[in-house]
This record gives C-alpha cells, sequence and structure tokens, in this order.
C-alpha cells in the first residue's frame, strides 16, 4: 500500500510538472533593410546606373545612399516594451550593414515594431558615437550638430536637360538666425507582427516617397546646401513621415 | 644488470638535459605591444585595424623599420621605402613622381603614411587596390619602375646577412625568410606611424587657441554654403581629416588614369581617388593623385573656381556646373591657414621613426 501510495503520487508529481513546464519559445529577430522606388527595388547594382523619376517629372540617380535609424523597441500585445538601446547606419553600397540582428531574444508572441528615422535630440549629440565619426556621418555644431539622418546624393537633370547634383541630406532642422533647433526625426510603427520562430522581418524604404507627400519636391528648386535650410529639413521630415518607411516581408 | 642500466639512465638523462637546453635556445618569444593612440583618437574613433595574424610586437616593430630604411631590398641596393617615404615628409617626398632604380618615374605621387590603421575599409593606394598594408608592401619591391627587384633575391640577400636572420627568428620565429614575413614587419612599423598632435588636435584638447585666420578658416572648412570639405575630409569628431573613400573631385574632363575604375572594372568609378588625409599638408606637397598642384593655393582655387566636369563627378561637387564654390579671397586664405594648423612636427620630428 505504502509503494502504491508513493508510486501514485509520484505520477501524479511528474504529470503536473509536464503541463506546467512547456516553456515559452525564445525567437531571435534580425531586421533586413530593403530599399524601392514605388515599388521598384533598389540595390547597390543601380547606384549611378539607374535611372527614376521623381513626382515632379525630375529624371534623377542616386550615387549615394545612407541613413540611421535608433531606438529600435519590439510591444507586444500586452503594452510591454523590449528596447534595443543601439542604433543602425544602413549603406546600400554596403550589403553587409543592410542587415541588423537584435541584441537580444524574445518570447514568441504578437509584436510591433518601432524606430525612429535618424536620431531624437536626446540621441542627437555630437561626437559621442566614435563607430559614426568614423564613418564621417557628423554634422557641424554651426549647423546644429550631432549627426545626419540619411545622404542621399546623386544626379538630376534639370529643366534643360543639364545634369545637376543633387545633396538631399536630412538632419536636425537649424536656425541659424534664431539659434534655434527642431526635431525632425521622426518614429515608424509598423503593423502587428506574429513571431513563432526565429524571424527576418524586412523594413521597406521608398525612396521615391522623400519627394513627394505631403511636399512635391522640385530638384530644380532645392537641390543642394540643404543642411542649414531649416523650412526644407522640415519638408524633408513631413514627407519621410508620409509613408516612406513600410513593413516588408516577415519570414520565419 | 645494474651495470647495464646505471649508463643507459645516465645516456637518458644527458639527453633530456641536451634537449632541454636546445629548445631554450630555439624558442623566443616576441614581447607584443600596442599602437600609441592620441587622445582624440580614443575618444573619437573605433580601435584601429591590427590583423589577428600579424600582431604588433617590439621586435615586429623593430625589424619592419630596419627593413624600411634599408636599400636592400631594392636589385641594386639603391632604394629603399623611406626613398620615396621620407619622414621628414610625413612618408612621402616632395617631387611630382618617384623616381625608380632604373631612372624611370611613376604616374602617381607617392602617398604619405601616417594613421594607416584607421583606415577602416583597408583599401590602400590611391586607387584602392591593395585590400592590406602587407598587400601594399609586396608590390614595390618587384615593380619595374620602382625597386625592379624580385622576392626570392630579396630573400636571398637578407638570408645571407649577418643580422637579418637573427632579428626575423625573434620577429616571427622563424628560420626562413620569405616575403611574407618580410612585408608582414614593414606593416608593423607603418601601423606606428600615427600623427596626432597637430596644433588643432591641441586646440580641440583645450592647449592652445587658433588665430582669427585659422578660426575662420575653420568655419569655412565646415560651412556647407562656403567650403563644404567636411563631407569628404573628416572634421573636428574625426581627427583623420579624410573619409578614405573614393571621390571624383573634378580635376579632369576626360581621364588618362581611371583610378578606382581599372581595379573594378566599373565604368562608374572612372576618375576616382581615395580622399587623402589634410593632415601634415605642410611637408607633403605636391598634392592630389598626380601632384599636379605644387601649392596649397592651387588645391583651394581647383574645389573654388577650377573644377571640371565629367561623367563620374561626385555630386559633392556641387557646385562644379559654377566651376566651384567661389570662394572669396579672404576664405580662401584663412581656409589655408586652417588647414596648416592640421600638420604635426612632432610626428615628422618623431626619433622613433627616423632612420
Amino acid at each position: 500500500m505504502k509503494y502504491f501510495l508513493t508510486f501514485f503520487l509520484s505520477a501524479l508529481l511528474f504529470s503536473c510538472s509536464s503541463d506546467n513546464d512547456e516553456s515559452i519559445k525564445e525567437v531571435s529577430v534580425k531586421l533586413k533593410f530593403s530599399q524601392n522606388w514605388d515599388g521598384t527595388l533598389i540595390e547597390k547594382s543601380d547606384l549611378e546606373n539607374t535611372e527614376f523619376t521623381n513626382k515632379t517629372g525630375s529624371k534623377l540617380s542616386i550615387s549615394r545612399l545612407r541613413y540611421l535609424i535608433s531606438r529600435i523597441s519590439l510591444v507586444n500585445g500586452a503594452g510591454d516594451t523590449t528596447k534595443f538601446d543601439s542604433y543602425k547606419l544602413i549603406d546600400v553600397s554596403k550589403p553587409d550593414s543592410l542587415t541588423y540582428t537584435l541584441s537580444e531574444k524574445i518570447s514568441e508572441g504578437s509584436y510591433k515594431l518601432l524606430f525612429a528615422f535618424g536620431f531624437n535630440n536626446s540621441d542627437n549629440q555630437s561626437g559621442v558615437y566614435p563607430d559614426l565619426n568614423s564613418a564621417d556621418w557628423n554634422v557641424p555644431d554651426m549647423m546644429g550638430g550631432g549627426y545626419h539622418f540619411m545622404q542621399l546624393d546623386g544626379k538630376y537633370k534639370d529643366t534643360l536637360g543639364v545634369e545637376n547634383p543633387y545633396n538631399f541630406h536630412a538632419v536636425r532642422a537649424y536656425n541659424k538666425e534664431k539659434d534655434s533647433i527642431l526635431d525632425t526625426s521622426f518614429g515608424v510603427e509598423t503593423g502587428s507582427i506574429l513571431l513563432k520562430n526565429n524571424a527576418t522581418i524586412e523594413i521597406k524604404m521608398n525612396v521615391a516617397g522623400w519627394f513627394k507627400s505631403p511636399n512635391d519636391w522640385d530638384l530644380n528648386e532645392k537641390s543642394v546646401d540643404l543642411m542649414m535650410d531649416f523650412e526644407a529639413q522640415k519638408e524633408i521630415s513631413e514627407n519621410g513621415k508620409s509613408g516612406v518607411f513600410s513593413l516588408g516581408n516577415i519570414s520565419q | 644488470m645494474i651495470k647495464k642500466s646505471i649508463p643507459l639512465t645516465l645516456l637518458i638523462l644527458l639527453s633530456i638535459s641536451c634537449s632541454s637546453k636546445g629548445e631554450e635556445e630555439s624558442v623566443y618569444t616576441p614581447v607584443q605591444t600596442s599602437l600609441e593612440t592620441p587622445e582624440l583618437f580614443q575618444q573619437k574613433l573605433i580601435a584601429p585595424v591590427i590583423p589577428t595574424n600579424n600582431p604588433l610586437t617590439i621586435e615586429g616593430i623593430a625589424l619592419g623599420k630596419k627593413l624600411f630604411f634599408d636599400p636592400i631590398l631594392s636589385k641594386d641596393n639603391t632604394q629603399s621605402c623611406a626613398s620615396c617615404h621620407d619622414p621628414k615628409n610625413a612618408f612621402t617626398d616632395d617631387t611630382r613622381f618617384s623616381e625608380g632604380i632604373d631612372g624611370k618615374f611613376g604616374t602617381r605621387n607617392s602617398m604619405p603614411l601616417f594613421n594607416l590603421a584607421w583606415n577602416f575599409d583597408e583599401r590602400f593606394m590611391w586607387d584602392g587596390k591593395e585590400l592590406s598594408i602587407e598587400r601594399q608592401a609586396f608590390s614595390p619591391v618587384r615593380n619595374p619602375i620602382e625597386m625592379h627587384s624580385d622576392w626570392k633575391n630579396v630573400a636571398k640577400k637578407l638570408q645571407e646577412h649577418a643580422e637579418y636572420p637573427t632579428l626575423f627568428k625573434q620577429a616571427f620565429g622563424a628560420l626562413k625568410i620569405d616575403s611574407t614575413l618580410v612585408t608582414k614587419a614593414i606593416a608593423q612599423f607603418e601601423r606606428t606611424l600615427v600623427s596626432g598632435n597637430s596644433k588643432f588636435d591641441q586646440y580641440l584638447l583645450g592647449k592652445v587657441e587658433l588665430t582669427l585666420e585659422e578660426q575662420n578658416g575653420f568655419n569655412v572648412f565646415m560651412d556647407e554654403t562656403r567650403g563644404d570639405c567636411f563631407h569628404c575630409h573628416g572634421s573636428d569628431n574625426n581627427p583623420l581629416w579624410t573619409d578614405n573613400k573614393f571621390h571624383n573631385n573634378g580635376l579632369d574632363e576626360t581621364f588618362t588614369d581611371l583610378g578606382l575604375g581599372v581595379v573594378t572594372g566599373d565604368p562608374n568609378d572612372h576618375g576616382k581617388f581615395r580622399s587623402p588625409s589634410l593632415r601634415n599638408l605642410k611637408f607633403t606637397a605636391p598634392y592630389m593623385h598626380d601632384g599636379r598642384f605644387a601649392t596649397l593655393e592651387e588645391v583651394i582655387n581647383h574645389y573654388s573656381e577650377g573644377l571640371k566636369l565629367s561623367s563620374t563627378i561626385d555630386p559633392l561637387m556641387k557646385k562644379a556646373n559654377q566651376g566651384g564654390v567661389q570662394l572669396s579671397d579672404k576664405d580662401k586664405a584663412d581656409l589655408k591657414a586652417f588647414l596648416l594648423s592640421l600638420s604635426d612636427d612632432d610626428f615628422v620630428n618623431n626619433p622613433k621613426f627616423q632612420q
């Protein structure tokens, strides 16, 4: 009887233990950054080769495209946020820079992905990030300091068909006369992402979007010297907020 | 039995004793060391690139220095690396093109050598064709218009030399000298050529004041609507004063030298050359990849009103259609004053870097 009781209790214990220990899976998340022009993929081979047409009809090519995102976080259905205290410089000419593995695993489940384009004011401190200094990503203090958010350089054809350079550089807006700054970084939030396994999440940038909605951008009017142009930076930021970034494929 | 085993034991002991002494003599462990990194570099930059297969050692650096200054590397023992990379010129020379042992001249200006360990992409030479310092050191020895030697001969001369076999043994534990070890040693020495103590560095560290001209020159350099030099040539937060990237800076309408284009085979890279550091310009004239400009005034005039259009000109040459950024005479003079403040007399006079 004593042995029977021991066996019964043990069986009960194992049975309970089995039910309760069903582990929650931890998954790793990799971000993959892709760029497109109204849906047509832009790759390294397109740099200086492919001609695009913006909303106002200017034909342009892209020589250089680098941009910064920061404050990446994942928010689950309960509103709990996992912050990844880092930033990422993406360079289309460097395929290795187009992916980024988040520094820690998370529990499987449904999430929204959040990040900022550029640095917000508290993060945007001059000279404090050695890797960005080494990448020549700084903004001179006389232009508000901190770091670039984006360098989009290339050439466009003006109304006479003559090739001209453009330097579409996004930075924190700075009004030199008033010595005032405006935080032109902005947040991006994806829709719901169900993560069941290790996953790669594609973040798409529609480069054409920088030149339209709400501000249709005519390169014949503004193409260079934009970093010290307060209004230009506001408009770039407004266009960026208006659907330049979107969620792409999720593979897992 | 005992009589037999005593001599045997003695022989074994003797053998172990001899063997142990021999190993001590053959094994030498070079002493690892690290770069003397300037304070600003430590604050502002990521770590220098030191390859794991060629760590810095006291013995390797000393050997590399001896090799760097030794004409034994050339076919007729008349030229060393230092012949075209003179310490007093920040390790370049003062001629447009350098003369090789046979009196022939190259087509590119000798590049100054400093802060090479902070070239993070590790693309060296004006056209980026060499992907490490070690690989770069291979080419001058066998180049027919430079040292015009061959590595077998060089290795043989070094092997038969009174001192080098011991020095290679101490640096690399190797008895056989070859091109790989020679270039490793030279690369170690070259990585120690660190320049970070110019007047402007001291200004950034709060130790000296700039003149009004130098301060305005710095503002011209950093101002997007005036010089706009910082996009390619560093800043107060990037004390390398170069991006080490490749640009067509508007020197020519057509190209006699394709630069990076030769290396990549991509027509879009025609006429692109690596941005040189603006440190030590006081010592490194003439300027540009082909040494076409004898003075800094000529360089500044080029960017101000001398730009030439071509299909691959960098978009950062944003005023190329107007000839350049159109600086005033005062801004030009002040920009020159600022640029000269980036020169580092301590570097060119550093006894560690002299023969």
